[in-house]
């Protein structure tokens, strides 16, 4: 669905992204990037009319609810107010719904905002283990690794991947983050030193994970006469679009399954639509820069086939070739250093947007890839369950072009 | 002397209690756990038999109408071997799959036990999608869904 109005991404903020953050509380982490994205679109508090607060789980930085906490930290008192919660996909859908303040016609402007600390409790997993169902799934150990693991053992078998060429994509990750000032994990890493870090859960050892991070990320958004006004190269978003699947894993998988679990296919199905909207039809070529929610090493294979860019199956051997390197590859992926070096859980999926858009506004500075025209950024959360996607170019396209939801 | 702002810290701990309702599909599949009869509950409309049990089906969005008794041996879809302590989760290592009981159109999650995990690319070589499995109950069941767990059929 497309609405009436265009949007505009005008400024991006984030924090550097670490474990503890000892001199501030989470709402004045939340504040930093909010501060950092008003500053980037040259605007004051007043001028924002809505504020869309992104954050996931609140058991990790454990205050119940912190959105309330957070409000008049972030500006947002006095004005409507909503916090988004999809799990690791809460800050795709959080862009999504200030997308839809502006592009419905309500709103000029609307800043989205949130922040995490993951690592305030060591009782993440557990945590996490929380979000199944108490009658059936809970009692197995399910957690975000296991699941995943489970997802990535199908994979290697339906494929016929190894462990090695996913260590391939941890060492990008991390040797792409040393040129992120922002990042958590970064570093000049060999695939043996993945490869002999302790095994945690099949085919996953402990640098095929992500930390557990703390950290903030903004953007402002804003409709087309705004974004006329106050930035000469704002990133247009041009594509937005999320599916959702049954918490049960075991419903996709197997001949009855009319998705499969391990392909990641609910993305392939919001970029079909996100792409329809934003005019993609050749990924390859008219997207230049990726930046995926990939908390293991695992994700970008499936992911980057769902968005088109190769064939099921295909993108571990164009990783091997380095087909997705930074500045000699023919996409980059995760120029960032991804979700791999950095993982605010609630904040994740809009860390990937402020990354994406960087690249379009020609503010990623070391990291910057020439030439960019469009960039992709994706969330996934839940039970491998939510994914979203967003197009973001330096060009927009004609709103009402196109109606409906998601279609295959 | 003022404490170092690193170590500034108010301790925290959340405990909170629960009692969560079964409802009446659950607790009749739970009750056929009770008799090792595992329930998956069927729609007519769509020929999806469900495990775990639902009370509408999620394809037809008709109500499931039917019971069915699935086998005691199914089918892995997904597994792995944890080898790594989880805060408040079983101490390692253990396996835990996704397998396709015979009878039944999904995957249900379980430990499985019985096999030797000290060599974990050897054991996931045991386990791989296609592996054949059988349930095996406890011998006083509960009525709950740890009244079993799945062993690879040698």
């Amino acid at each position: 669905m497309m609405g009436k109005e265009i949007v505009a991404l005008i400024g991006t903020g984030q924090t550097k992204f670490k474990t503890h953050y000892a001199d501030k509380t989470y709402v004045e982490l939340a504040q930093d990037a909010a501060k950092l994205a008003l500053d980037d679109a040259g605007m004051e508090p007043g001028e924002i009319d809505a504020v869309v607060f992104s954050m996931a789980p609140t058991q990790f930085m454990g205050v119940n609810d912190c959105d309330r906490w957070a409000t008049s930290h972030v500006w947002g008192a006095g004005k409507p107010f909503m916090r988004i919660h999809a799990g690791g996909a809460t800050g795709g859908s959080a862009l999504h719904a200030g997308y839809i303040h502006i592009a419905s016609g309500m709103y000029r402007n609307v800043l989205v905002v949130g922040a995490d600390r993951v690592a305030e409790t060591p009782d993440a997993q557990h945590v996490l283990n929380l979000i199944w169902d108490r009658f059936y799934e809970h009692d197995f150990a399910l957690n975000t690794v296991t699941m995943t693991a489970l997802a990535a053992q199908r994979y290697m078998s339906r494929y016929g991947m190894t462990e090695e060429q996913f260590a391939r994509v941890v060492v990008r990750a991390r040797k792409n983050a040393m040129g992120n000032p922002y990042a958590h994990l970064r570093g000049d890493i060999t695939v043996d030193d993945v490869l002999n870090s302790p095994r945690v859960a099949y085919p996953y050892k402990r640098f095929d994970i992500c930390p557990r991070s703390s950290g903030a990320a903004a953007v402002v958004l804003s409709n087309l006469d705004v974004a006329k006004a106050k930035c000469s190269r704002p990133a247009f978003v041009n594509g937005v679009s999320a599916i959702t699947h049954s918490v049960f894993m075991g419903d996709r998988m197997g001949v009855y399954s009319d998705t499969e679990f391990s392909d990641h296919d609910g993305e392939h199905i919001a970029a079909h639509e996100a792409y329809r909207q934003a005019g993609i039809t050749d990924p390859s070529s008219q997207i230049q820069v990726a930046e995926l929610y990939d908390p293991f090493s695992t994700f970008q294979f499936p992911m980057l086939e769902s968005l088109g860019f190769c064939g099921r199956g295909r993108a571990a051997a164009i990783s091997d070739a380095g087909g997705w390197d930074l500045h000699s590859g023919h996409v980059a992926v995760g120029p960032s250093g991804g979700t791999l070096c950095t993982n605010p859980i609630g904040v994740t999926g809009l860390v990937r947007v402020v990354d994406a858009a960087n690249q379009v506004m020609g503010k990623s500075g070391q990291n910057q890839v020439k030439g960019v025209k469009n960039t992709v950024a994706t969330a996934a959360g839940g039970s491998t369950q939510f994914f979203t996607v967003t197009v973001l170019g330096e060009d927009y396209t004609a709103p009402g072009k196109s109606v409906g939801g998601a279609q295959q | 002397m003022s404490t170092a702002i690193d170590d500034n810290v108010i301790h925290g701990e959340w405990h909170v209690r629960y009692n969560y309702s079964v409802g009446k599909v659950a607790g009749h599949f739970f009750d056929g756990l009770k008799q090792k009869k595992i329930l998956a509950s069927l729609c007519s409309t769509s020929g999806i038999a469900y495990l775990p049990p639902r009370a509408y089906c999620e394809r037809s969005f008709e109500p499931c109408d039917g019971w069915v008794e699935v086998g005691h041996e199914g089918t892995v879809e997904a597994a792995t071997l944890v080898t790594a302590q989880f805060e408040n989760l079983p101490p390692p290592p253990y396996a835990i799959a996704y397998a396709r009981l015979d009878g039944a159109s999904t995957a249900l999650v379980n430990f499985v036990r019985g096999m030797d995990l000290s060599d974990v690319p050897a054991a996931m070589a045991k386990l791989k999608p296609g592996t054949r499995i059988k349930v095996v109950f406890k011998d006083e069941p509960e009525g709950r869904i740890t009244d079993f767990h799945y062993e690879v059929i040698a």
